[in-house]
């Protein structure tokens, strides 16, 4: 079966950002000329959880949801939760991580460990790792970091950067749209043009 | 013509503002509540937070006999609380259109069961329309209104999380138009249901669902979709998305009326067909349809709880499954958790210090139900809480160890007013304590009864809660600050020692509700005794280091000092200026 669409799955910690980012991925996908349909879960979930959004795009989408083995790029705001959607990414498809760990909380109480091993995984996997949050500062902005990943994912993606900028000074707080703009090309910078991290 | 990214929520809200609406009313509830918000802000429309389901669409119903379009939302389970005067309300039919939005959560994302809304149509003897994407939830919810119009009905609109919280491409070339409403004219035999009266009213619903069923045949939302005739589903909902991604090839038919269903169309698509098999999730609703219409139906292997995907139902259809990944395995889970600051901390320690039986409700503070708090022992549905303190101290628990209700103040005002009142009457010794955050904080800060302000923002009263728990009858009503964490403890301890009925109000805003920051704590190695009591309290900002010293992340603390209050050996103190990396 063909699969005609572009998938991209966002995954991070509720309160992470990675909402506006699938929303800002979302509208420069449409903006672009594309159908898209985008799936988000609120409520508990959101509360510090795990937090998992789909965006995908093509000529026509159907299912706003994706399936384990079906997303083109996995895009982890945090490194456990790259880990555990994993399965998610196709196979020789494009994982970009924040090089961050957020311990939920059965580690940080020491009831559970946390898990050895985890980066190596990523590694054999050929993850790209973005130190979003040194970037977001660099930027001018500590919590532009989820604006950072859309920049590397942007280089993977074929929506010319002028779309991109056009929706993100739409969507951020209008006193944020300069240090997003850098916070993006930052992000842009990390990954070269054939997804290859320069940093 | 212009195109937007809707939400399915976003889209029935621009559905009922086009169909000229003018009164929106609900209770906020994943995955529905967007669709009241959203509403709440287009122009010309009145809308409002009820305290409940059922007063909502009571509301409605006056609007409704009015003359005027309203919308209703709620979640799933809010129907269980509307489902007296929606019942009824199949009986008097409406005046002006009347729609009940509501939003499943199969798989429970956000919701304590997973029931689904479909089975209301038949139970009711309502209609029930089930848009696939956005786009059908503008147009079904406005198509809606004429419907409830045309025979007489409340009519459900029902979607899953799915399409609630799912964006897509909706064209926005519709116009609002409101109907002119005419004088109200009295009608007793429409509006009364007496028996007399009610006895009329059940034969003229059983008109209505023939009339519905005739239309049913040629309503457009039902579409058989002939493609390669080996094999026919029927299905309805994102399940229908689903399997076009799935089985872009197989015959189809897309039920959008779900209630009554097409039969003679359902049977023309079974005959065209090899081989029919039903694709749906939650309960087995189309099935049951299809079976009773005489169908022969091919039962495929899908699960009954949960979500479905497209690969599950390729799957299920004999398609190879596409290869996969190893899981990393032995990652921890990442359960939700209260937010650093949140008042819910220091109310739970002091139960936990009281090691009080606590019967819990819904909202964020059910989270005090997860490690490492742990402290409470039921969570049933909203207002259940209080009635089951009084139940377990009427089978004789709570003599060694106390009995103790939670419930927050948008529960409180929901469904725990006449659990209150039962045990003020009937003279129960448990101790009730209302978390009063000043919002309904887990559905996203919605306004409710105690807040102050209505969803429109205007100014209002603020329910006075000690006010109306004495009114009721209760004679130890006492407030405190959560954060006061000595006091909380000394009062729990007080009042769970009382031999009769008590309220204890912990009163403090919601963390979220705080935009300026305290400056943050950080725990002195020297100090630090490893004792854990920090620990315990689950802040997501204090950590347990290798040697089970603790460590606060600056980055997440809030500066609420709750840790400073039960740290026993004063080993946390203010940092310096918080750095300026933020948290998450």
């Amino acid at each position: 079966m063909a699969d005609p669409t572009t998938t991209v799955m966002l995954a991070g910690v509720g309160g992470q950002g990675t909402i506006l980012a699938a929303d800002v991925l979302a509208k420069t996908a449409r903006a672009a000329g594309f159908d898209v349909k985008l799936s988000e879960v609120h409520g508990m979930a959101q509360r510090g959880g795990s937090v998992d959004t789909v965006v995908r795009f093509g000529d026509r989408v159907h299912a706003p949801i994706t399936d384990h083995g079906h997303a083109d790029h996995l895009v982890a705001f945090e490194v456990t939760e790259a880990a555990r959607q994993l399965p998610f990414l196709k196979p020789g498809g494009r994982l970009l991580v924040n090089s961050r760990v957020i311990d939920p909380m059965p580690v940080l109480i020491g009831d559970l460990p946390r898990t050895d091993g985890v980066e190596e995984a990523l590694v054999e996997e050929g993850v790209v790792f973005i130190d979003a949050e040194e970037l977001a500062c660099e930027a001018g902005s500590p919590r532009s970091a989820n604006i950072v990943l859309l920049g590397a994912l942007s280089t993977g993606l074929p929506f010319p950067r002028g779309v991109w900028a056009g929706v993100i000074e739409r969507r951020v707080p209008p006193a944020t749209v300069e240090a997003n703009l850098r916070a993006f090309d930052l992000g842009r910078r990390a990954c070269g043009e054939e997804g290859e991290c320069l940093l | 013509m212009t195109s937007e990214l809707l939400s399915g929520n976003e889209s029935v809200a621009r559905g009922a503002w086009e169909a000229g609406a003018r009164v929106g009313v609900g209770y906020p509830g994943t995955p529905s509540t967007q669709a009241l918000e959203v509403f709440a802000r287009m122009d010309d429309v009145y809308a409002e937070w009820a305290p409940n389901e059922k007063v909502a669409l009571e509301v409605a119903a006056g609007v409704s006999m009015g003359g005027a379009r309203s919308l209703v939302t709620m979640k799933h389970v809010g129907v269980n609380v509307a489902a007296d005067p929606l019942l009824t309300l199949a009986y008097t039919g409406v005046g002006g259109g009347l729609v009940v939005f509501v939003a499943d959560d199969p798989g429970m994302h956000s919701s304590q069961n997973e029931q689904d809304s479909r089975n209301w149509g038949p139970f009711a003897r309502i209609p029930v329309l089930e848009p696939s994407d956005s786009a059908e939830a503008l147009a079904f919810t406005r198509a809606a209104f004429e419907l409830s119009e045309r025979f007489d009905t409340p009519v459900l609109v029902r979607a899953t999380t799915r399409i609630s919280h799912s964006k897509g491409v909706v064209e926005l070339d519709g116009e609002r138009v409101v109907p002119e409403s005419g004088d109200y004219v009295k009608d007793a035999c429409k509006w009364v249901m007496m028996p007399a009266m009610a006895r009329a009213r059940r034969l003229a619903v059983d008109a209505r669902v023939a009339a519905l069923s005739s239309f049913a045949e040629e309503c457009v939302f039902n579409r058989a979709e002939l493609r390669d005739p080996s094999v026919g589903i029927v299905t309805s909902g994102v399940c229908y998305e689903y399997v076009r991604e799935a089985l872009p090839d197989a015959s189809v038919f897309k039920v959008g009326l779900s209630f009554p269903l097409p039969a003679e169309a359902l049977a023309r698509f079974a005959d065209s067909v090899e081989r029919l098999a039903v694709v749906e999730e939650a309960e087995e609703y189309l099935l049951g349809g299809l079976l009773r219409l005489g169908l022969a139906v091919d039962r495929i292997d899908l699960p009954g709880t949960g979500e479905l995907s497209p690969a599950l139902i390729a799957r299920a259809l004999g398609a190879e499954a596409a290869p996969v990944r190893d899981r990393v395995e032995g990652l921890p889970p990442r359960p939700p958790l209260m937010c650093p600051g949140c008042p819910h901390r220091g109310a739970y320690h002091a139960l936990r210090k009281a090691k009080a039986i606590v019967t819990g409700d819904i909202g964020c503070y059910t989270l005090g139900a997860l490690a490492p708090l742990a402290s409470m022992d039921s969570c049933v549905c909203m207002g259940a809480g209080v009635g089951m303190a009084h139940g377990m101290r009427l089978a004789g628990v709570g003599d060694d160890r106390p009995v103790v209700a939670v419930i927050g103040d948008s529960t409180f005002a929901h469904s725990g007013l006449p659990a209150l009142a039962n045990l003020a009457y009937n003279g129960s010794d448990a101790t009730v304590c209302i978390l009063d955050n000043r919002i309904t904080a887990m559905t996203g800060h919605q306004e409710n009864p105690v807040s102050g302000c209505t969803l429109q923002g205007r100014p209002t009263v603020e329910m006075d809660l000690e006010g109306v728990c004495r009114a009721m009858g209760v004679k130890r009503v006492r407030t405190l600050d959560p954060h006061a964490i000595d006091d909380a403890i000394a009062a729990v301890r007080e009042e769970v020692a009382a031999k009769e009925l008590s309220v204890i109000i912990f009163r403090a805003p919601c963390a979220l509700l705080i935009r300026e920051k305290e400056q943050p704590y950080a725990v002195d190695e020297d100090t630090c005794t490893a004792c854990g009591v920090c620990i315990s309290i689950g802040c997501p900002a204090i950590s347990r280091l290798e040697d089970g010293r603790a460590r606060i992340d600056i980055t997440l603390c809030v500066g609420c000092a709750d840790c400073v209050k039960v740290c026993r050996f004063s080993a946390i103190d203010l940092t310096g200026p918080a750095c300026d990396i933020g948290g998450v």
